[in-house]
């Protein structure tokens, strides 16, 4: 889960980075008194969860409250990058002298955090990286020993940062580990010129994976720009990421269902959504699975692809069999049974006999099958 | 032969009694598997009774009834298991991979998918210093089919011994690609994991099998997410002499959602299904564009050798 920035620097603080003072605002006309009690001069910065707010207009100085207001205005409502500007946060702007990065990340390969720093903050880190590796120091972290003073320290000193960093440095190791983040990146990180170093910009990812023992990330904000049946389905524990075209599909397993939606693709039809209904799924699973799907009026065929492992093919038919019960039918299905109980799982359905449902036993023939009714609907 | 796991395997389960516990130790029982006990603190002394069709072939002296330890450390003395499961739900997982790692087990297959990466990161470092090889987690496990089943690959789906070996990130594709290829059967078929730090890869999995004479073909399936797949291209190109085919999903995914598993995500223009796909064809591997294209391909290849 991406943070806000007005969230990331709510982290930064609590865990001693110090921060831009700032106010978050969702209406225009609550703008200009924040502004007011930061003392007139603000930044006012469009709060979304995507790169490249500055270019596209999202990010704007102003003179006084009054130009805040007017900011503020123009700012709230923008598209930048298919989000919605719901909330600008106002800051008190800072005289910067030096913009550095810093970052930690995770290295799949090394199976253990990475350190990213550089004293070229600012601008595109990517780039730097790509044009110039030299200006980019990158160090891994010990899991057991963690980013102690002296691994702060020479972090700093590999990426030519000044050693007051240190101390950020090794706070922000701290907010990846205490917050249960996979990404926790400062860009820029800057000097001022009375020498306080200060998180200017900042992004947070936290590993969905940890919420069990992280109570307070209740409070954090879901987007309201997502989708609405992501959240119905999200709701329902079901894994489940719209997608444009126009077959629905579901199916046990993430690899499985990633390779249905190619096979699909490949038999010249667009996937309209990934539905993963998991190890061991119930009848109840799949059929909030299909009423998911269903309820989207993109979706013009379904096609239900199971390889019963742990997953029983019976219950799988059982559910869609209870679907039809509650959801009126209007689309074609396609289903594939194959593997634990397929067998039975094919009778059950072949009793229930609903005439917009049909069977076909290989993968590739049943992408066929929906491929083409989808085109044809 | 097989890799990892073979016939002399003995195989603790952490987190037997559980409800997941108790269903796959049944199965792993029914597969072969030398069970040699549980553990759970709290039900130490007691013992388990399976109900396993009687049909099984290969089975010790009193396979129904399985041995509840407190812990992994008496599991071990008592029985001289190697092998550990782990069913242990999210939270306890970590504390249970690195009991196991104390106690000297020399192979941990984590089950348990929602393993908060901070926890995965750490157990796997302590078992890398301490020479213990982490399977998982998040993933199936691994089958040597006629020897051993640790994990929840549903040895039924005509899994047979034979020739290939298979690694992948993905349980259902490996059933998939398993049951297409029931007729050849294999030496191991290995579930890494869809996580994004994983304690086994496909590079280790190449070199076993490499390594291994009763495999004569690797198959090596991926999907999105990290840069394994290219890693692992990188590897076959220096040290692998067998053939191998692959196979990638994901190649209709989108840009920063998440694909189900935790490490299957395209960020930028990394992780993408083409440049897997690529790296691998780069060093000569084919690579199938669907399960079934995949398995085609495994035939073909063998009949070639014959």
């Amino acid at each position: 889960m991406d943070l806000y920035e007005h969230e990331a620097r709510e982290l930064f603080a609590d865990h001693g980075i110090a921060v831009p003072e700032a106010e978050v605002v969702s209406l225009a006309k609550e703008a200009g008194p924040a502004a007011e009690r930061l003392g007139g001069r603000v930044v006012v910065k469009a709060q979304v969860k995507t790169g490249g707010r500055g270019k596209a207009g999202g990010v704007k100085f102003a003179a006084d409250a009054a130009a805040a207001q007017l900011t503020a205005r123009q700012i709230l409502g923008m598209d930048i990058k298919g989000h919605t500007v719901r909330k600008v946060m106002l800051a008190r702007p800072v005289d910067i002298e030096a913009e550095y990065y810093v970052s930690f990340v995770l290295d799949r390969a090394a199976g253990a955090f990475l350190a990213i720093a550089s004293a070229e903050g600012g601008m595109e880190i990517e780039e730097v990286a790509a044009t110039r590796p030299e200006a980019v120091a990158r160090i891994l972290v010990d899991p057991a020993e963690g980013v102690t003073p002296a691994k702060a320290a020479e972090i700093a000193e590999a990426a030519g940062l000044p050693a007051a960093t240190a101390p950020v440095i090794q706070a922000l190791y701290q907010v990846l580990v205490r917050e249960d983040a996979v990404l926790v990146e400062v860009n820029p990180l800057v000097r001022t010129t009375d020498g306080l170093i200060i998180a200017l910009d900042g992004k947070i990812t936290l590993d969905d994976n940890a919420r069990f023992r992280q109570a307070r990330w209740g409070d954090t904000e879901t987007d309201p720009g997502d989708d609405p049946l992501e959240v119905a389905a999200a709701a329902k524990g079901l894994n489940y990421v719209k997608l444009d075209g126009g077959v629905g599909v579901i199916g046990n397993g993430a690899g499985l269902v990633m390779s249905t939606l190619d096979v699909v693709a490949g038999c010249g039809a667009e996937p309209a959504n990934f539905l993963d209904i998991g190890g061991g799924a119930s009848a109840q699973v799949m059929a909030d699975g299909l009423s998911v799907i269903l309820s989207d009026p993109d979706v013009k065929s379904v096609f239900v692809n199971v390889f019963g492992g742990i997953t029983a093919c019976d219950a799988v038919a059982e559910g869609i069999v209870q679907a039809l019960e509650s959801v009126q039918l209007t689309k074609p299905l396609v289903v594939r049974l194959d593997g634990n109980s397929a067998a039975r799982g094919r009778e059950i359905l072949e009793d229930r006999a609903h005439p917009l449902v049909q069977q076909v036993t290989t993968m590739d023939g049943a992408a066929r099958q929906a491929a083409v009714l989808a085109n044809a609907g | 032969m097989a890799i990892f796991l073979t016939k002399e395997s003995k195989v603790l389960v952490q987190g037997m009694t559980g409800g997941e516990g108790m269903k796959h130790t049944r199965r792993m029982l029914a597969a072969g598997t030398d069970v040699v006990g549980g553990v759970n603190p709290r039900k130490a002394g007691r013992t388990v009774d399976f109900d396993v069709p009687q049909d099984v072939e290969g089975l010790g002296a009193t396979p129904f009834s399985v041995p509840v330890f407190g812990s992994v450390r008496e599991g071990i003395e008592a029985t001289g298991a190697n092998v550990t499961v782990v069913f242990v739900p999210p939270p306890f997982a970590k504390a249970a991979v690195i009991e196991a790692v104390d106690a000297g087990i020399e192979l941990a297959v984590v089950i348990t998918e929602g393993i908060p990466v901070h926890d995965s990161v750490a157990f796997h470092a302590y078992a890398k210093k301490h020479g213990t090889r982490i399977i998982g987690p998040n993933c199936p496990g691994l089958i040597s089919p006629g020897q051993s089943n640790a994990g929840i690959i549903p040895a039924d789906i005509a899994a047979k011994p034979g020739r290939i070996g298979l690694v992948s990130k993905s349980g259902t594709l490996t059933y998939q690609l398993m049951y297409e290829l029931r007729e050849i059967g294999f030496s191991s078929a290995v579930g890494i994991g869809g996580d994004p730090v994983v304690g086994t890869t496909h590079i280790d999995c190449l070199a076993a099998f490499e390594a291994d004479p009763d495999t004569e073909l690797i198959v090596l399936i991926g999907e999105i997410g990290g840069d394994a797949e290219e890693r692992a291209a990188a590897y076959i190109a220096d040290h692998v002499t067998k053939p191998v085919i692959g196979y990638i999903a994901g190649f209709t995914a989108p840009e920063g959602k998440t694909m189900g598993h935790a490490g299957a995500i395209v960020s930028g223009s990394a992780g993408t299904a083409e440049a897997k796909k690529k790296a691998l064809e780069a060093v000569g591997v084919r690579v199938g564009s669907t399960p079934s294209e995949t398995a085609r391909l495994v035939l073909d290849r063998l009949a070639v050798l014959h």
